[in-house]
C-alpha cells in the first residue's frame, strides 16, 4: 500500500516540476510556477522518507539540517552579482550528491550487478565526476581564485582527449566486467581529472556556455540516478535539467557564433590576436567627451538605448543606470536596455542585475527585439560592453569575433561609450565602434562616469 | 526479454519523452529569465536528494552510510538554496508601473 502512495508522490512531484518550468515562460507566472515546483519536491521528499527500505532517520535528519542551513544562508547573503559562481558551486554540489549515491550504490551491491544497472551507474558516476571538479573550477575561476585567464600548455587538448578516452573505455570495460572495482575507482578519478582539466583553458567571457554546460551534465547525473535505482521522478527531473543545460549552451554558443568544440578546444582570448584585428583601425582618433556633454545629449533625447555588459556588473554600477534612466524620462525621453544573450557570466545575468536595481523588466529588451529601434535611437549608451558591440564582428571577415551576432549600437544617432580606458575587451579585439564620428568616449569608472552625468542633468 | 530489460526500456522512454518535454517547455522560456531558469532547473535537479535518502537511511554498510550523509547534505543545500535564491530572484522582477517606488507621472 505504502508503494502506491510513494508512487503516486512521485508521479506527482514529476507534473509539478514541468507545471514550474512553464510557469517560468511567463515572467507573472513564474514565482508562482516555482513554488509549485518546490511543492513537487516536498511531496517527493515526503514519499520518500516512507520507504520501508529506511530504517534509521538520525543520518537523515542530520543531513536535511545541515544543507537546509547552508543552502538557506546562501541564498539569502548571496549578493546578485555573484549569482554565476552560487549556480556553479551548486552544479558542484548537485553531481556530488549524485556521484556520492553511485559509489555508495556500487559499494554496496558490487557482487550482483548486471551489465544493464553497471551501465547506468557508470554513466551516473563518470558524468558526475567530471561536473563536481568541473563547477568546482567554473567556480573557482568566477570567484578569480583560480586564474581566469585560460590556461594552455602543449599537446594540451591531445592529453585532454586521452584522459577522456581512458575514461571511457574503463567505463566500457566495466559494463562487460561490473565486479572489477580497481576499474570502477579509476574511472571515478580520471572523470575528476577530467573536469579540472577541460575547465582549465576556458576564459571568463566563455563561462556562460561551460555554466550551461555542466548545468545539463548536473541533470544527465541525476538521470543516471534515477536509472541506476530504478526511480521514475530521478529520471524525468534530471531529464528536464539536461534538456534546459543544453538548450542554453546552443544558445550561448550561438550568440557567440562558435562551435562546443570550439568554445571547449579554443582557449580563446589566450592573448594571441588575429593578424586582422587591428588593421583596420589605422589612423583614427577617439572623441573623448565631458561628463556635462553626455548630460546634454543624454537630456534632450527622445529615445536612449543602454547597452549595459559585465563591466556595468563589475563597477556595480546598476543603481546609477537606472537612476540615470529616471531622469532621463523625467526630460520626456524614452530608455530602453539591450541584452546581449552573452553579456554577463551567464545566461540572462543582466536581466538579474537590472531587475534588482528596479528596472522594470518591460524595459528590457533581447537583441532580437531591439536591433531594429537602434536607427531611431537618439543615443545609444554603452556601459561596460565591448565585444558585443563590435562592429567588426559584422564587416571584417578577419576578426576572430566575425560572424558573431552584436547588437546595431552603430547604427544609433550618437553613440556614448563608458569605459575606463582603451585598452581592448577580453578577446583583445580593437573596437572600430569607439573611433566612429558619432562615437562619444566617456572615460573613468562606469559608476563615477554615471554619477558625474547625473550630477550634470540635475544641474540643468 | 528480461524482467531487468523491460524496465529499462521504459525507463527510456521516461528519460526520452521528459527531455522532449523539458526541451520544448524551454525554448519558450523568454531570456529575460535564463537565469532563474538555470537556478530552478538546478534545484529540481536536487532531486538526487530522494536517492541520497535511501543510501543515508537504509541498511548499508558504515561507509556507505556516510556516502549518503553527505549526499543528502549537499543535495540538500541544491534544493533549499536553489529554490529560495530562484524566488528571491522572481521576486525583484517587476513589470513598469508596480514598482515599489512610487512613480512621478510623466
Amino acid at each position: 500500500m505504502t508503494e502506491y502512495f510513494i508512487q503516486a508522490a512521485y508521479l506527482a512531484a514529476s507534473v509539478l516540476f514541468i507545471l514550474g518550468i512553464k510557469g517560468l515562460t511567463r515572467p507573472e507566472r513564474a514565482r508562482r510556477g516555482m513554488q509549485l515546483a518546490a511543492l513537487g519536491m516536498l511531496v517527493a521528499i515526503i514519499g520518500t522518507l516512507l520507504n520501508h527500505q529506511i530504517i534509521t532517520y538520525v543520518w537523515i535528519i542530520l543531513g536535511l539540517l545541515i544543507g537546509s542551513g547552508i543552502g538557506a544562508a546562501m541564498s539569502i547573503w548571496m549578493p546578485m552579482t555573484a549569482i554565476p559562481q552560487r549556480t556553479a558551486i551548486s552544479h558542484a554540489f548537485g553531481a556530488l550528491a549524485a556521484t556520492l549515491v553511485g559509489i555508495a550504490e556500487y559499494y554496496e551491491h558490487v557482487g550482483h550487478l548486471d551489465g544493464t544497472k553497471m551501465a547506468a551507474l557508470g554513466f551516473e558516476v563518470m558524468f558526475g565526476s567530471l561536473t563536481i571538479t568541473g563547477s568546482f573550477m567554473a567556480f573557482g575561476k568566477l570567484q578569480g581564485f583560480v586564474k581566469s585567464a585560460p590556461v594552455t600548455y602543449k599537446f594540451q587538448n591531445h592529453s585532454n582527449i586521452a584522459l577522456f578516452v581512458v575514461a571511457f573505455v574503463l567505463f566500457v570495460f566495466l559494463i562487460f566486467s561490473p565486479g572489477s572495482q580497481w576499474a570502477f575507482y579509476l574511472m571515478v578519478l580520471a572523470g575528476l581529472a577530467v573536469g579540472v582539466l577541460i575547465v582549465l583553458p576556458i576564459g571568463g567571457a566563455d563561462m556562460p556556455v561551460v555554466i550551461s554546460l555542466l548545468n545539463s551534465y548536473a541533470g544527465l547525473a541525476s538521470s543516471a540516478t534515477g536509472f541506476a535505482i530504478g526511480n521514475n521522478v530521478l529520471i524525468i527531473a534530471g531529464a528536464l535539467d539536461g534538456a534546459s543545460g543544453f538548450l542554453l549552451s546552443i544558445l550561448m554558443s550561438k550568440a557567440m557564433n562558435r562551435s562546443f568544440a570550439n568554445v571547449i578546444f579554443g582557449a580563446f582570448g589566450g592573448g594571441e590576436t588575429g593578424p586582422g584585428a587591428t588593421a583596420a583601425i589605422g589612423d583614427l582618433t577617439v572623441h573623448a567627451v565631458t561628463a556635462e556633454d553626455a548630460a546634454m545629449q543624454l537630456a534632450y533625447a527622445r529615445l536612449v538605448i543602454v547597452v549595459p555588459g559585465y563591466g556595468m556588473a563589475v563597477a556595480q554600477a546598476q543603481m546609477q543606470v537606472r537612476e540615470l534612466a529616471e531622469l532621463i524620462e523625467k526630460h520626456g525621453g524614452e530608455v530602453k536596455y539591450a541584452i546581449h544573450p552573452v553579456a554577463g557570466r551567464m545566461p540572462g545575468h543582466m536581466n538579474v542585475l537590472l531587475a534588482e536595481a528596479n528596472v522594470p523588466y518591460d524595459r528590457l529588451y533581447d537583441m532580437d527585439e531591439i536591433n531594429g529601434e537602434f536607427q531611431r535611437a537618439d543615443v545609444a549608451l554603452v556601459i561596460g560592453a565591448n565585444d558585443v558591440v563590435n562592429p567588426a564582428a559584422r564587416n571584417n571577415p578577419s576578426s576572430p569575433i566575425h560572424g558573431m551576432p552584436i547588437l546595431n549600437v552603430d547604427q544609433a544617432r550618437r553613440v556614448i561609450v563608458i569605459k575606463r580606458s582603451m585598452n581592448p575587451g577580453f578577446a583583445g579585439i580593437e573596437n572600430e565602434l569607439f573611433y566612429q564620428p558619432n562615437t562619444s568616449m566617456l572615460f573613468g569608472d562606469g559608476k563615477k562616469a554615471l554619477l558625474e552625468v547625473i550630477g550634470a542633468i540635475k544641474a540643468l | 526479454m528480461s524482467m531487468e530489460a523491460v524496465t529499462t526500456i521504459l525507463e527510456l522512454y521516461v528519460f526520452v519523452l521528459a527531455g522532449f518535454v523539458g526541451y520544448q517547455l524551454i525554448t519558450r522560456v523568454p531570456p529575460l529569465l535564463h537565469t532563474p531558469l538555470m537556478s530552478a532547473t538546478n534545484a529540481i535537479s536536487g532531486i538526487s536528494l530522494v536517492g541520497s535518502l535511501v543510501v543515508a537511511g537504509g541498511e548499508f554498510s558504515g561507509l556507505a552510510t556516510f556516502l549518503g550523509f553527505i549526499a543528502v547534505t549537499a543535495a540538500t543545500i541544491n534544493v533549499v538554496g536553489g529554490f529560495m535564491i530562484t524566488d528571491r530572484m522572481l521576486k525583484m522582477f517587476k513589470p513598469q508601473g508596480s514598482s515599489e517606488r512610487p512613480k512621478e507621472p510623466a
